[in-house]
């Protein structure tokens, strides 16, 4: 694997996250170097969506260390949260505007271009279209437009293709081999067989 | 400033589409105004005597009114996970909330109020003191009020709860701007209440934003 030589970017040492008080794992490590990705495997609340969220700085890190580069991320949480793009179990979407405005709004926030984003997931019949009228498979596919915002270095996605029809499937595999192949990172999660070639694995024990 | 300018003209954008969270506030504003000539009796003089304190808490308990909203159809619907990691500092994103709501209830609240004085037979001269003091107050009432809204975020029963949050601490903004009016309607020097207005707005302008920062942080935790 290309990865264990080049130099770890994200760092887990002894990991340990909690839910609701509750320790849900413990003991995770992993390192993560640039154009390597990790998926998350584990039984439903083994705590994979928790250590996305830990990873994303959302969550506090109960015990051990999250590192950037050889720097605890829990130093500056404002700089490490401007490395990441986020594709959680909610699509952060808003009925009231339409695909193109979405991402607009969101492009003036993160950077990046929203024409090529709703290019890149194939949406641009629906540009002009409200969220509200939207199916399931095309909000999730304009939440993985969100992505390519930005050029963020870090992709967290949580259970990436809940909702894409196959063509989706091959777009979210398409956009994640890109990112990799520009130096970028994902961890993602998954209790189906991914897109991502040759990524590692972390078992989640419940 | 660009990313948190995007983010002011999103939730304004947001705002707009749900232009009925305003008109409710105006008609709950216009209306509790009203209602206080059938209660109290329709003579001018007793009207008059209390226009200032009547329109300052109607104003209040109007802009309370799409508060819980604002910061709650983002927490719930994830855009709040994805504000968190766009890279703007959590108080940042309260300061844009806030000025969200400024904008989308505070102002409204502004061009109603002389309609609300007049019902209460608020004498004419007193109505651009009136209006003076509620940019101010409806200012403060913001900043406090997303505070309030960030605490109150998971809360069960949050809707309820943010009132009894923040409406305490509207008090000082209440004092100084019904005073401001009062001075206003007799002739008396307004600057010291207004003055006062104004540095609660600088008072709460770090501190709100702050407090907010830290809950929205941990709301999501």
């Amino acid at each position: 694997m290309q990865g264990e030589s080049g130099a770890a970017v994200l760092e887990a040492r002894d990991l340990a996250g909690e839910r609701g008080g509750r320790l849900v794992f413990a003991g995770v490590s992993f390192r993560l170097a640039r154009g390597e990705a990790l998926v998350l495997v584990g039984a439903n609340g083994a705590g994979k969506t928790t250590l996305l969220r830990v990873l994303a700085g959302l969550g506090r890190v109960a015990e051990g260390v999250l590192a950037w580069e050889g720097e605890s991320v829990a130093e500056d949480l404002l700089a490490h949260a401007a490395r990441i793009a986020l594709l959680g179990h909610l699509d952060a979407l808003k009925p009231q505007l339409t695909v193109f405005e979405t991402l607009r709004h969101e492009a003036r926030i993160r950077g990046g271009s929203a024409e090529e984003a709703i290019a890149a997931v194939g949406l641009e019949p629906l540009a002009g279209a409200p969220v509200r009228i939207l199916s399931a498979g095309q909000r999730r596919r304009l939440a993985l437009a969100r992505l390519m915002l930005g050029g963020r270095p870090l992709w967290l996605l949580d259970e990436p293709t809940v909702a894409l029809d196959a063509a989706g499937v091959g777009t979210l595999g398409r956009l994640v081999s890109a990112h990799r192949a520009g130096g970028g990172m994902v961890v993602a999660s998954s209790h189906l067989d991914l897109p991502i070639a040759d990524a590692r694995t972390l078992r989640l024990a419940a | 400033m660009r990313a948190w300018l995007g983010l002011v003209a999103r939730d304004l954008a947001l705002a707009r589409r749900n232009a009925g969270d305003t008109l409710a506030a105006i008609a709950f504003f216009l209306l509790a105004c009203g209602l206080f000539p059938f209660a109290v009796g329709p003579d001018p003089m007793v009207l008059a005597r209390m226009a200032a304190g009547v329109v300052w808490v109607a104003a209040l308990l109007a802009a309370l009114l799409p508060l819980d909203r604002l910061v709650g159809s983002d927490y719930e619907d994830g855009t709040l996970d994805q504000l968190l990691v766009s890279g703007l500092h959590p108080a940042a994103l309260a300061v844009a909330k806030a000025a969200v709501h400024w904008l989308a209830t505070g102002v409204p609240i502004l061009l109603a109020a002389p309609f609300g004085a007049v019902m209460l037979a608020l004498p004419l001269r007193a109505v651009p003191v009136l209006v003076a003091a509620l940019a101010l107050g409806t200012a403060v009432l913001s900043l406090l009020g997303i505070a309030g809204a960030a605490l109150t975020l998971g809360a069960r029963r949050g809707g309820v709860l943010l009132p009894l949050l923040v409406l305490p601490l509207t008090i000082p903004v209440l004092i100084f701007g019904a005073a401001a009016v009062e001075a206003g309607s007799v002739g008396l020097a307004v600057g010291p209440h207004l003055a006062m207005l104004g540095a609660l707005l600088a008072a709460a302008l770090p501190l709100a934003p702050l407090a907010a920062g830290i809950a929205l942080r941990s709301a999501v935790e």
